[in-house]
């Protein structure tokens, strides 16, 4: 397991166009933010952009990256002959979910990093809701990146469905427009990435992240992760 | 001993019958030819004998155990080479052996098998930039990592050029003389007379006949395949 996640990580920092997504790009999006210093109703918008950021980053590893890998393994019967060796083809895919869980969590450092000594946003003051919020939010997109995965036959209807995705559950997350009608928040919420946005903002603010948050969450990442398990094809 | 026992092996896909009541053993240390043209049910079988799937009826031992009750202890001593099973792009040689090698508890030596399989040149090398006979001798040195006591190739020479194809040759009989059984699943009629010690050919699911290429080739071993699994063949069969 130990040599799988290692190779796993080895192959993922090959991938220049998914690091620069994944890391390089959330950060300079939160700098952009930064240095352009506008602000909505007072509030700078890079203290408004940078709970959405990380959201983001969660959606690219699980959304984009997790389900193209998977199909393509599928794709290139890679699962298929790690099914004939002692190490059998479920852990590849729990060495992928522990890369990219690992780089999540990197990328969400960052992006405080660069908010924080760039900007001066203060960091999460309700610092252990913060962090159950990036795990469930990082969950819940890898179980339904698991579940794309799982479903799409190859690997380039795998990358299409991930993209299709995106785009309504980052609208929801306020990617493209961070004030949003009380129609649209109130909708939003009961979806994975508004709800985590929510709750990321909250205990940024001080808040414990509010349960229905916790929940939403919580349960795409249950539901999702099922249905993956139920479906899912090795070959 | 007896490497590998099949008996009235029988697997469905619907109303298709891939594999009708197959039956034949391979002795230890044996190579054995599975010969067959395509949906003649040879990687059905194969599929049995690895545990990839489940027989509907029949009886299955490699090196003694049930593909299906005993997995976890084939995996430990069944090599396989699979069919168009690729690695992933960026992944090198090296680094494709030392993934392999941790699987298992005793693996052989990764140096020792690249310089066998000619491929110690390459080791920096990601499985993109190989060639296809490249991709084809780490495929079957990724089979034989583990020290298997019984190597399953399919269609292991299936596009190398004929330099190639014998240097592959003389490396399935060096792995026999190590001990291993050798299944190899193949097309050319030429490769099962110079290796097989015996063979089985399939048709439509059946063993159309079992023996010794030398006793099964009169005149040539691809005469008697031409023979047992044309058409017309098909057709006086069952009428």
């Amino acid at each position: 397991m130990k040599m799988l996640t290692l190779t796993e990580a080895r192959l993922l920092a090959r991938e220049p166009l998914a690091l620069f997504w994944g890391l390089a790009f959330p950060m300079a999006l939160l700098a952009v933010m930064g240095v352009s210093a506008g602000d909505v109703g007072g509030v700078p918008l890079v203290t408004i952009y940078e709970p959405i950021v990380i959201a983001f980053v969660s959606v690219v590893f699980g959304l984009q990256g997790l389900p193209v890998q998977i199909a393509a393994y599928r794709e290139r019967r890679i699962l298929r002959r790690l099914a004939t060796t002692p190490a059998g083809p479920a852990r590849v895919i729990g060495a992928q979910l522990i890369v990219s869980l690992t780089v999540v969590l990197a990328a969400t450092i960052g992006v405080l990093a660069v908010g924080r000594l760039g900007f001066g946003v203060p960091l999460p003051r309700q610092l252990a809701g913060f962090a159950l919020v990036v795990v469930l939010a990082a969950t819940a997109t890898l179980a339904l990146g698991l579940l794309i995965g799982a479903l799409a036959p190859t690997a380039r209807s795998a990358g299409a469905a991930g993209t299709v995705l995106f785009f309504p559950l980052m609208y929801f997350a306020g990617l493209w427009t961070p004030q949003m009608s009380a129609t649209t928040r109130h909708i939003g919420q009961y979806t994975p990435l508004g709800a985590a946005a929510q709750a990321l903002r909250d205990s940024m603010a001080g808040a414990w992240p509010h349960p229905a948050a916790l929940l939403v969450l919580g349960g795409c990442t249950l539901v999702c992760a099922a249905a993956a398990a139920r479906f899912f094809r090795w070959e | 001993m007896t490497a590998i026992e099949v008996e009235g092996l029988t697997k469905r896909y619907g109303a298709k019958v891939a594999v009708d009541d197959v039956s034949f053993a391979v002795a230890e240390g044996e190579i054995f030819g599975l010969l067959g043209r395509n949906g003649a049910g040879k990687s059905t079988t194969v599929d049995c004998l690895a545990g990839l799937r489940v027989p509907d009826h029949g009886r299955i031992r490699v090196s003694g155990h049930d593909p299906v009750r005993d997995r976890q202890r084939l995996r430990h001593v069944l090599g396989v080479q699979l069919q168009e099973s690729q690695l992933p792009d960026k992944l090198t040689v090296a680094e494709a052996m030392r993934l392999y090698a941790s699987f298992y508890r005793q693996p052989e030596d990764i140096e020792h098998l690249l310089a066998q399989l000619d491929l110690t040149e390459k080791r920096n090398t990601r499985y993109r930039k190989l060639s296809g006979g490249q991709k084809q001798r780490l495929s079957v040195a990724l089979a034989l990592i583990g020290r298997p006591r019984v190597a399953i190739l399919d269609e292991l020479t299936t596009g190398l050029d004929p330099v190639a194809r014998r240097d592959t040759w003389q490396l399935i009989d060096d792995i026999r003389n190590q001990g291993v059984t050798i299944m190899l699943i193949t097309h050319f009629m030429e490769e099962a007379e110079r290796l097989c010690d015996r063979v089985a050919i399939l048709h439509d699911g059946r063993v159309a006949a079992l023996g010794t290429p030398a006793a099964l080739g009169r005149p040539t071993l691809e005469d008697t395949f031409v023979t047992l699994t044309s058409r017309a063949m098909t057709s006086r069969r069952t009428s």
